[in-house]
């Protein structure tokens, strides 16, 4: 492979896999926030 | 033994009679990183220990590298394997706080956006000659983050691995001193005057929990040839949010951290042989890094002038250069910054949590970019 191609290749899925990634992760954040809030925590904790 | 004597006596300043031009320079060089360690604060954990190796590497005859020399053992042993790098990442994890980025999620694409530099830089690399692997070397330079550009060069250019280190390390502890012009000169007055809102959202301990068990899991299943780097990171943090393995958290982030430390510096200092260091292409290293990180700082700069003007005003485009991994310099810059323009506005919380985002981000882009190799077959 060339290195022109080698390395387009690289900036543009490897910028745009970055991006992708951090924004699965951002969604993820918020996903697991929902699914484990804070107040359900503090019910348990009391119960016992 | 009338011969003996004088020839005996000779051998004592063998170190001295074999001194050449090269081996004094990269002495003073060594003194020079001494110097910045301990006088002016750079990185001092890594500067000395990088400083004091390049000098002992650089005495004619003392055969620190040859084969049976000690740090040869250091630099085989920890370097080429890279387990020197991969034990840091279990000590960074069991450093590092989620919480601001759990607080406020959406920064962490400043974190992506911090990483712009890495794959600008390579292309660049490519442009001036260097082959595919070491412009791959030369753009991680823009990632940031010292233990991420000694893994990555470690394995596909370990002969770039003393100036790739040295500048990574560098123009880390330069971040003061290269982000505000920089930042001043891509926003206006007014933005950089914006006032964020605190975000003080409290997150579970469960969440804190499977936070990193999920980032691991998410981004190895996706990046497989990065889990050696996501997969430590997480650990030390799974074991820091756990709560249950105290101890194996503390060593993690003090004994196995400080010991891996000084091992590596000493070790990245003994690739500094004159020989191998006073060529072109280092000098042209130590430029490409430090266009990366300059590369980084924009691209962040930008994508906060972008996110700003989409969240029409709410958000200040300075914490875009708090997007990089160098943690937490450039987020007290970012502060500091702020509080120039408007004495009012606080910054950190925002700017810790981009910085938090740009340290997630360095990883994950040389996960992807290992991944991607792997699948050009380069």
């Amino acid at each position: 492979m060339d290195d022109w191609t080698f390395g387009w290749t690289l900036a543009l899925f490897g910028m745009g896999g970055t991006l992708l990634m951090l924004w699965i992760f951002s969604v993820l954040i918020i996903l697991l926030r929902k699914i484990f809030p804070v107040k359900t925590e503090i019910k348990s904790e009391a119960k016992k | 033994m009338d011969s003996a004597l004088p020839t005996a006596l000779r051998a004592l300043g063998l170190g001295l009679s074999n001194l050449g031009v090269g081996e004094a320079f990269m002495l003073l060089v060594g003194c020079l990183l001494l110097y910045l360690g301990i006088r002016h604060r750079f990185e001092p954990l890594l500067l000395l220990p990088i400083g004091f190796g390049a000098l002992l590497v650089n005495i004619p005859m003392a055969g620190l590298m040859e084969e049976d020399g000690v740090l040869r053992y250091f630099y085989e042993t920890g370097i080429l394997t890279e387990i020197f790098p991969i034990l840091i990442f279990i000590g960074i994890g069991a450093m590092i706080d989620f919480q601001p980025l759990l607080e406020n999620p959406k920064i962490i694409l400043l974190g992506a956006a911090g990483q712009c530099g890495i794959f600008l830089t390579l292309l660049l690399a490519l442009a001036l000659g260097f082959t595919q692997l070491e412009a791959v070397a030369i753009g991680i330079i823009g990632a940031c983050d010292g233990p991420t550009a000694i893994y990555v060069t470690s394995k596909y250019a370990p002969h770039l691995l003393a100036a790739v280190s040295v500048a990574a390390y560098s123009y880390m502890s330069l971040v003061p001193l290269l982000q505000p012009g920089i930042m001043r000169l891509l926003t206006t007055s007014k933005e950089r005057k914006i006032v964020m809102g605190a975000v003080r959202r409290p997150i579970s301990r469960t969440t804190k929990i499977v936070f990193p068990i999920a980032v691991t899991l998410t981004a190895s299943l996706i990046a497989p040839m990065g889990t050696p780097l996501i997969g430590m990171v997480m650990l030390g943090n799974l074991m820091k949010e756990s709560g249950v393995v105290e101890r194996l958290k503390n060593s993690s982030e003090n004994e196995i951290t400080n010991i891996v430390t000084l091992l590596l510096g000493l070790s990245i200092g003994a690739t500094m042989q004159a020989k191998n260091f006073l060529r072109w292409e280092t000098l042209m290293i130590l430029c490409l890094g430090l266009i990366a990180i300059i590369l980084d700082t924009a691209a962040g700069v930008l994508l906060g002038k972008l996110m700003s003007f989409l969240s029409r005003g709410k958000i200040n485009p300075l914490i875009g250069a708090a997007g990089i991994s160098a943690f937490p310099m450039s987020a007290r810059v970012v502060q500091m910054e702020g509080q120039r323009y408007n004495r009012k506005s606080h910054l950190l919380m925002h700017a810790m949590s981009a910085n938090v985002g740009g340290q997630i981000g360095s990883i994950i882009a040389a996960a992807i970019m290992l991944s991607l190799i792997q699948g050009l077959g380069t």
